[in-house]
């Protein structure tokens, strides 16, 4: 987030476009609620009529996929309406007539045959947001979860841009991380192009920092792979060992069924987890760890607060921290890496990481601080971009509208989009070990308008089957008012009914994230 | 601030910022003013009228929490007609219901009938299930009454513990309305208000239905405001005692929001979660945050590594599986080079676990193959 979660108290205007906030942060959901109630006006543009939609001002509705040409014509009418900010965009942008010229074509008519949603409400939500005198962007996987994802989250910020709503209390472009630790897993360095702190591996001066303060030599300046590329290369048998850390792909993944061809293909699969999931099953060695309750740490949150994680109970058996076990396993390997304590590599942290430079477990014992933070005097920074944008400028984007990598046809003719439920999280491994929780949501279901159910003659309840070109599931109808014709939503926390047997497995050419939002489908009631 | 806002409290002066209550001013103070309805962040209601205090000039006593403080206002907060308006509210609110706990004489020669007939309806053979966590018990030792001197009157509604996460205990309930505003105010669910009127008086969820056929998504809020045992954790109820627990002040680990947490730990277990008061959250969780911690202790954790031998998962030594990891991953490095080997790490474990599972493929295998599920 650019802003904090606290910061959404002083929107004029919050738009939420690809979160299903009540339901995946909701206690985010609870400051956007609490600030409606005191006159923020609130628009969500979602593909199903979420719980937000229903405390919205105005709901608009586009089909999964058509984010990019949607923002285009808000941004369309805001300049026609003259609502857009000149000053920000003279003395804080570059790149705005590119802009200007792209979206001239994305008026409200030609938006409404993109998106489905009527041109006098594109018209009345660019308004809301581009009258508004600080408003606020809240977005999720809805926008990311795309082969066009890039492109979205930029068209997000070149919105933001246009009305100066970059840099201020109530404003900014705030992504909802939906894992406790998205954002210090990536600030760790944890992905192939970056070392901790996004500091580029291709840059021969930070490759020379990293090794003097690690004290070795050689490191890789070579662009790694991402997660969703190494499975193809364990299919193709380029990558040959894979060590899996808490993560289960083989639910979590698109198409499934090719990720597990792809994961038995590998000479040696090694899983260290705290339970033995669908992934470590498969695995030929399985490191037994400890989980948050049973370690110190710290976890850095959605709007960049770093913050302590605590022991409070002894693990199990002979599990032991994730840490400890990698140091182990590097010494093994005759590596020395040994540390006594997580507060010893936190230090540590703070040499390489100079967005955590000022930081101490001292320091945040009480609460928090957001970085970046770079030495021990800094108080810490709430709102990113204040004065200037890291690169000087920001630049804005021209963006086309991309149809899906997959779109509906007279075969498979229903979208399929998949989130995440109120009661369950990601792949179920933690919630669905609880009976209370099992009790208010216990299995999958497919989510079905009333004429959608009408249609195909399907009642609340109804076993189906739904199939995509990947797979075939088999699950229970569930006719709600959420869903909208066309389209119908499956939660992914289930092992028996994945959703992600059904998913496409193509990817952002940027981000490489699969678009698990939307896929075309099939339903037809299952055999008695 | 303005140099002529100033109030006097107890015979002190003190200064005042021009929107603040008497209570907020005493607080802040440190002057004890005790209060059973009022909630932070919520609009105040006076209802219970426990923290009444006398001013100079007033033709009756003030709610505290409702009256602004005002230039060469003069308050007492303990004055003899301000504790005898507190205990007369406190007796009324003792002899409505089943509070049973054992306060000093309270309900005489029928105390044993009473308690009998208190844990026939509870299912349990102790006193009261939030003994010694009790706002209202606080109060009645505070100001040492009992309910005896007005009539036992029952509670008209039955428990309620058909979902898997709330008692609603009506006997117990002071209709205070903490719980209205924590969920109306702070979490904005909508999902209970008050209902019927005068002595049929009761917090319901919509129509009068349970909880699990409400609006009501279980965060958990109304239980971790309400100041009697109305409403308690189902799993906690008659199993866990404060004076049982230690707290460990923590992060949450699911969402991003990074909600501050307390475990509550008995024999080595979590049993039971609250919501801190700092920021991100200010006291406020989810329903997978407040009740989803059974899997920690879960059977089916992992307890010992594994190998997979002759097709199987065997348990082995830490030795033996770090050195069968280590052998084979060094010949596949060897023979097929760093790029053929790739690590997941994730974005469920801590940033220093992060740190070393990047700065192990880095450094030791010496490749950027290193990615974690953000995508996913």
């Amino acid at each position: 987030m650019t802003n904090t979660i606290g910061d959404i108290k002083d929107s004029d205007c919050i738009f939420i476009i690809g979160s299903n906030t009540s339901e995946n942060h909701p206690v985010i959901s609870t400051y956007i609620k609490r600030a409606v109630n005191n006159g923020t006006k609130l628009l969500v543009a979602d593909p199903r009529k979420i719980k937000m939609a229903e405390l919205s001002d105005l709901w608009i509705r586009q089909e999964s996929g058509t984010d990019a040409a949607l923002i285009n014509g808000l941004m369309n009418v805001i300049i026609k309406e003259g609502l857009e900010d000149t000053k920000f965009i003279a003395d804080r942008t570059s790149g705005y007539e590119e802009v200007k010229k792209t979206v001239e074509k994305y008026t409200p008519e030609y938006v409404e045959g993109i998106t489905g949603i009527p041109a006098d409400k594109i018209i009345k939500a660019a308004k809301m947001y581009g009258s508004a005198k600080a408003a606020s962007i809240v977005y999720c996987m809805g926008i990311t979860q795309h082969t066009s994802g890039t492109d979205n989250v930029k068209s997000l910020a070149n919105l933001a841009m246009l009305c100066g709503n970059m840099g201020i209390a109530g404003g900014g472009v705030n992504p909802l991380r939906g894992q406790n630790n998205v954002q210090g897993a990536c600030d760790m360095g944890g992905l192939p192009n970056v070392f901790p702190a996004y500091q580029p591996v291709v840059n021969e001066a930070a490759v020379k920092k990293v090794e003097s303060i690690w004290n070795t030599t050689g490191l890789s300046n070579k662009v790694g792979m991402t997660a969703t590329e190494m499975i193809p290369a364990a299919h193709d048998g380029t990558l040959k060992a894979l060590y899996v850390i808490g993560e289960n792909p083989l639910l979590s993944d698109p198409d499934i069924n090719h990720a597990k061809k792809s994961l038995e293909n590998l000479e040696l699969l090694v899983v260290q987890d705290i339970f033995l999931t669908e992934t470590a099953k498969t695995a030929d060695v399985v490191f037994p760890s400890k989980c948050f309750a049973e370690k110190d740490g710290t976890f850095a949150n959605t709007e960049r607060r770093v913050q302590r994680v605590r022991k409070a109970v002894s693990a199990p058996g002979e599990a032991k921290t994730d840490w400890e076990i990698t140091c182990e396993l590097a010494q093994k390997m005759g590596y020395d890496m040994k540390y006594n304590n997580c507060e010893e590599i936190f230090n540590e942290i703070t040499q390489v990481t100079p967005s955590y430079g000022g930081l101490s477990y001292q320091r945040i014992d009480e609460v928090g601080i957001h970085w970046p933070c770079p030495t021990a005097e800094h108080p810490g920074t709430p709102i990113l971009h204040t004065e200037q944008f890291p690169i000087g400028k920001g630049n804005f984007f021209p963006i086309e509208h991309r149809d899906p990598a997959e779109m509906p046809d007279d075969e498979y003719p229903l979208r399929l989009t998949t989130g995440r439920l109120l009661y369950h999280y990601h792949t179920g491994t933690m919630t669905r070990k609880s009976e209370g929780l099992n009790e208010r949501a216990s299995e999958g279901f497919v989510e079905v308008s009333f004429e959608d159910a009408k249609k195909y003659e399907l009642e609340d309840g109804t076993p189906v089957k739904v199939s995509s070109r990947r797979g075939e599931i088999e699950l229970k109808v569930q006719v709600s008012e959420k869903a909208v014709n066309g389209t119908v939503f499956i939660p992914f926390h289930f092992t028996e009914a994945a959703a992600n047997l059904l998913t496409n497995a193509e990817l952002d050419p940027v981000s490489k994230i699969p678009e698990f939002k939307i896929c075309a489908v099939k339903i037809k009631k299952a055999a008695a | 601030m303005g140099a002529s806002n100033i109030i006097t409290i107890n015979g002190n002066k003190y200064d005042f910022e021009n929107d603040e209550t008497v209570l907020e001013v005493a607080r802040r103070n440190n002057i004890d003013i005790p209060t059973l309805c009022h909630l932070k962040g919520t609009i105040p209601t006076g209802a219970c009228r426990i923290c009444v205090v006398e001013v100079d000039g007033a033709r009756s006593l003030l709610a505290s929490c409702t009256t602004p403080a005002a230039n060469n206002m003069v308050v007492q907060t303990e004055s003899p007609l301000v504790v005898e308006s507190r205990k007369e509210i406190l007796k009324f609110m003792l002899s409505s219901g089943n509070h049973n706990c054992a306060i000093s004489n309270s309900f005489g020669e029928n105390w044993t009938d009473f308690q009998l007939k208190v844990q026939e309806e509870d299912g349990a053979e102790e006193l009261c299930p939030v003994w010694g966590d009790c706002e209202l018990q606080n109060l009645a030792y505070r100001y040492q009454v009992t309910g005896d001197d007005h009539t036992a009157t029952e509670c008209k509604y039955p428990l309620e513990d058909v979902n898997p996460f709330i008692v609603r205990d009506f006997s117990r309930c002071i209709l205070c309305g903490r719980c209205v505003q924590a969920c109306n105010e702070v979490q904005v669910n909508n999902a209970i208000d008050f209902g019927y009127r005068g002595s049929d008086a009761k917090i319901i969820a919509a129509g009068d239905r349970a909880l699990k056929d409400s609006d009501c998504v279980f965060c958990g809020e109304c239980v971790q405001v309400c100041p009697v045992g109305a409403l308690v954790e189902k799993d906690v109820r008659y199993n866990v005692r404060p004076w049982e627990t230690e707290k460990v002040k923590t992060t949450c680990s699911y969402c991003g929001v990074g909600c501050q947490i307390y475990l509550h730990i008995k024999e080595d277990k979590v049993v039971k979660v609250t919501g801190a008061d700092v920021a991100p959250n200010y006291g406020s969780l989810c329903v997978k945050g407040r009740f989803g911690y059974n899997f920690i202790d879960s059977p089916e954790r992992l307890t010992m590594p594994l190998i997979r031998k002759d097709g199987e998962l065997k348990e082995a030594s830490w030795d033996e599986a770090l050195g069968y990891v280590a052998d084979k991953l060094g010949n596949i490095v060897k023979s097929d080079g760093p790029d053929s080997f790739g690590l997941l790490t994730s974005a469920r474990m801590t940033n220093e676990e992060n740190y070393i599972a990047q700065k192990f493929a880095r450094a030791v295998v010496k490749t950027n193959n290193v990615d974690h599920c953000a995508r996913l």
